[in-house]
């Protein structure tokens, strides 16, 4: 019942939305969004009390096809509903000072966005997967597009098209998969584990998956899209994309190539691992160089989610483990500095490196929380981002102790180019003396204090989500290994 | 039987009306018809009624029956609401869609070849004098000539083939041909392998493939917009259920040996169609290179010859139609507003007409195979059909396709949504706008609910 609910609400919402006058759009949306957020906290609770009944939900869709609408959560799509439950709010809110033409189209997208993203984390059909998959593609691009900045039409057309093809060759190998399937074909994908397929085979496969995953994650050398969509979306569509939708990809990774096509990976993870980290290592170094802030965090995110997906291509209980709670932190450290920007554009009218400094001086309150997320943001212990990046290098380093040594430059680096920005931006001189700035407003204080207690509570108790994912994460492994050496199970 | 009596007979009572000033009655005698004719098709659900040995209303002819016939229904409604009294012809282009219909119901139903020849004759006549319906305009008349020089062609190569098919086999039955092929392993002979191409150029003339496909954007771009809409789905969808079951019926024996050559046809059709439409300005030339990339991805179910193929040549008959019909409708209204058909007319159309804009969109997203669409289902269906017999690399080369279509399919939508126009108010008759409602809701829900029409065959 939890699990449905949490697609229909969006949905109802939606609906509401459309026929509500547009002046009470905002309240509506963010009312909408809180009350999925309670009910994931209490599917949450659910899931403590091992009551895993109503996690779960499955209908036929249509039966011809072998197809279901079979949704359920374990404890890492668990992580993952959380976590989007948890961003929607803030990034409803988050929209509150900016004026949005036509509200009530902007936030019925933004509602089916989040039926998209739900779907895709709880779905336990292959097809359904596909389907909500891209159905994130259609709200977010036109959130970007129709609300987005100069430019925004092209570059989000390629997105989208960057995007859409990279889907479809997932497709061609979940129709392949299906009718590998015995007997009257099935898209149930715990079938799709069961499945034993020649090295060969695999190793299509896992391209087809993998380069679906890799343009939304985005790996280099498919991240071409990432920066500039980042930078001409409007503040609530890169924190979409920024904070939920590249955890699809993750996400997809995790679900689809490690148990079923466990020999394509061990042929192919070297060349795949390498792509990472040279993600990782070429984004930070762009990052460094920028001046316009939202396009250093793009990058910087890149280079954050190159490390874990290196983590998940490593295959161990530490990179897998790290890689879902650094999904959580990150979503969490991104949409605050994303939000953070947003607030020093709103006050100084500019984001750019050149002509801001010395914000701490006259937004203390802004100073101090920047501080912390960054702090999050690079992995510094005690927080949140420290638990994460210390998990994937030590899966890393199991896997490889030289995969290890060089994605974990991005802890340097990633020092190097926040506190760069730190230091420009908010210590320093003021460069604009005329700008009469007003620190950190109530409701802002309420998005932010928020985040940035999340940010030091999991640093200091990552358990409360480790412990979630632990078992799932066992059991994923446990086929993984059994399916390698060619004995089914699970 | 009775379908065909009642479509010739409201088509000519239509016809009649108008010299008796009867211009009224003309919508409810046609729409009426229409409907007794659907609902006669519908009685034969399941019976597999033959007629004459010549026609078989099996369930497969009657779906399609049922697929055209709804679309002759959006048809003739739209018609109505935008031609009533500006065109003195109006009794008499209803009345020829009526008469265009029998044709389209021998031509999914046909069991012997000559049905097949006369069924497209009777569709094609009709269609040749739609598209000369404005007779004044120099670009229809191109476009009415063209159709018909090149018509005639492709008929004289169907006919050829038919000619030497019962030449080599002693009849025109399909049962018969099949029964020959199979007993005699004959698809080698130099006769029935002309015979079988001539037919295959011939149909595969109508269904607009490439390399037959030169006629298309002429003649789609100079026909009436509606008229256009009506040829890109009727008479394709038409034409196609012709061909599938002229192979399944007729020549499955001999499939395997022509499925490269479908298979060829098929990735050629969809790389110009998609290329092309690429480079057009004119929206509806667009559409018109994009119904040609269509009928390649139908022939790619056609060619894996499987038992999914006649649901996957139907389902995707049903979304493409739907979604053809829509855009075509809507290039329309917006054609005789402002008299052009370039993208630039879709500028603002979210702010002076939301609904043509959404239901636009919608159309747009199907034709694209986008989810949750019909049209996403559709491509499913055919991929899958593909992959079923391990014809992976064509489906590769028909993703390739999809994303390429993206980019044009996109060009209105983003014109209509993102940039800025003239935003005074577009007035719609309610009939029309509940019907473009309807189509879109229908293309959603078939897409949301593909198991409902999977029972279909």
């Amino acid at each position: 019942m939890i699990a449905i609910t949490l697609l229909l609400l969006p949905v109802i919402f939606a609906i509401i939305l459309l026929l509500a006058p547009a002046a009470s759009s905002r309240r509506i949306a963010l009312i909408g969004s809180i009350i999925s957020f309670s009910i994931t906290a209490f599917a949450y609770s659910q899931y403590l009390q091992e009551d895993f009944t109503k996690l779960n939900f499955d209908v036929s869709w249509a039966s011809a096809f072998g197809i279901r609408f079979n949704i359920g959560m374990d404890g890492i799509s668990l992580i993952l509903v959380l976590l989007t439950a948890l961003l929607y709010p803030v990034i409803i809110a988050s929209t509150s000072r900016t004026v949005i033409s036509n509200p009530k189209a902007f936030y019925s997208l933004m509602m089916l966005m989040q039926l998209g993203l739900m779907g895709v984390f709880m779905a336990k059909d292959a097809f359904l997967f596909y389907v909500f998959y891209e159905l994130t593609l259609i709200p977010v691009y036109f959130i970007c597009a129709v609300w987005g900045g100069d430019r925004s039409i092209p570059i989000t057309l390629k997105f989208f098209i960057y995007t859409l093809a990279g889907s479809l060759l997932m497709l061609i190998a979940i129709i392949y998969l299906y009718f590998k399937t015995p007997g009257s074909h099935t898209f149930d994908i715990q079938a799709f584990y069961q499945l034993t397929l020649t090295p060969v085979e695999q190793g299509w496969i896992f391209w087809a998956f993998f380069l679906a995953f890799a343009v939304k994650i985005p790996i280099f050398p498919f991240h071409s899209w990432q920066p500039d969509t980042y930078t001409v979306s409007p503040m609530a569509g890169t924190m979409l994309l920024a904070g939920l939708m590249l955890k699809m990809g993750i996400y997809g990774l995790i679900r689809f190539i490690l148990p079923i096509v466990p020999l394509g990976l061990e042929d192919w993870v070297d060349f795949a691992m390498v792509l990472c980290i040279i993600g990782i290592v070429y984004a930070s170094l762009i990052a460094w160089q920028q001046q316009d802030l939202k396009r250093l965090i793009a990058y910087s995110s890149i280079a954050h989610v190159g490390l874990i997906a290196a983590g998940v291509l490593a295959a161990n209980t530490a990179g897998l483990q790290g890689a879902i709670i650094q999904m959580f932190n990150h979503g969490i450290n991104v949409v605050a500095l994303f939000f953070m920007i947003d607030i020093i554009e709103n006050r100084y009218g500019t984001r750019w490196m050149d002509e801001l400094g010395g914000i701490a001086g006259q937004m203390k309150k802004l100073g101090v929380l920047f501080m912390i997320v960054m702090l999050g943001s690079i992995g510094l212990p005690l927080t949140n981002g420290f638990v994460g990046e210390f998990l994937l290098l030590m899966g890393m380093y199991v896997f490889n102790p030289w995969a290890a040594a060089f994605a974990g430059l991005t802890l340097i680096l990633g020092a190097v180019y926040m506190f760069r920005l730190y230091r420009n931006v908010f210590l320093g001189e003021v460069k604009d003396h005329k700008m009469t700035t007003s620190d950190v407003a109530g409701w802002e204080g309420f998005i932010l204090i928020p985040l940035c207690a999340i940010v030091i509570v999991i640093g200091i108790f990552p358990s409360i989500l480790l412990n979630v994912s632990e078992q799932p994460v066992q059991q994923l492994l446990q086929f993984m290994n059994d399916h390698k050496s060619g004995v089914s199970g699970l | 039987m009775m379908v065909l009596i009642i479509l010739t007979a409201a088509g000519i009572l239509a016809m009649f009306a108008s010299v008796f000033n009867g211009r009224s009655v003309v919508l409810p005698v046609s729409l009426s018809g229409l409907f007794a004719a659907g609902y006669f098709a519908l009685l034969e659900w399941n019976t597999n009624t033959t007629y004459f040995e010549a026609m078989r209303m099996d369930n497969f002819a009657i779906a399609f029956t049922v697929v055209c016939l709804f679309a002759a229904f959006v048809f003739l409604l739209l018609y109505h609401y935008m031609h009533y009294s500006s065109d003195v012809h109006y009794a008499e282009v209803i009345s020829i869609i009526l008469f265009s219909l029998a044709g389209v119901v021998v031509m999914v139903s046909f069991t012997s070849m000559l049905m097949l020849f006369l069924g497209i004759e009777i569709l094609s006549l009709s269609l040749y004098i739609l598209a000369g319906l404005k007779k004044k305009d120099l670009l229809s008349n191109e476009a009415s000539l063209k159709y018909l020089l090149m018509g005639a062609f492709a008929t004289g190569f169907l006919l050829f083939g038919i000619a030497m098919l019962y030449g080599a086999t002693g009849s025109f039955m399909l049962s018969d041909i099949a029964y020959y092929l199979g007993l005699h392993k004959a698809v080698a002979e130099p006769f029935i392998v002309t015979g079988i191409i001539m037919l295959m150029i011939g149909l595969l003339f109508k269904v607009a493939a490439a390399p037959f496909h030169f006629w298309t954007p002429d003649v789609y771009q100079g026909a009436p917009t509606l008229v256009t809409g009506y040829m890109a789905t009727v008479g394709k969808v038409a034409a196609f259920a012709a061909l599938v079951r002229v192979f399944q019926l007729g020549f499955s024996p001999a499939l395997e040996t022509y499925q490269f050559l479908f298979a060829a046809v098929a990735v050629t059709t969809m790389f110009i169609g998609n290329i092309t439409a690429l480079y057009q300005k004119s929206v509806k030339r667009m559409l018109a290179y994009s119904s040609i990339s269509h009928a390649g991805y139908m022939l790619i179910a056609l060619m894996a010859a499987n038992e999914v193929t006649n649901g996957a040549v139907l389902f995707y008959s049903i979304a493409y139609t739907l979604a053809s019909l829509l855009a075509f409708a809507v290039v329309a209204i917006l054609q005789q507003k402002s008299g052009s058909d370039e993208v630039s007319v879709f500028n603002g159309l979210s702010k002076s007409s939301p609904l043509m804009s959404i239901t636009f969109a919608v159309a747009m997203l199907s034709l694209a195979g986008i989810p949750p669409t019909a049209g996403f289902f559709a491509k499913f269906y055919v991929f899958s059909a593909a992959i079923s017999d391990g014809w992976v690399w064509i489906t590769v080369l028909a993703i390739i396709n999809s994303f390429i279509s993206v980019y044009y399919y996109f060009a209105p939508v983003i014109a209509s949504y993102m940039k800025k126009g003239n935003e005074e108010g577009i007035v719609l008759a309610t009939p029309v706008k509940v019907l473009l409602a309807i189509i879109a809701l229908l293309t959603l829900l078939i897409g949301l609910l593909p198991g409902s029409l999977s029972y279909l065959i």
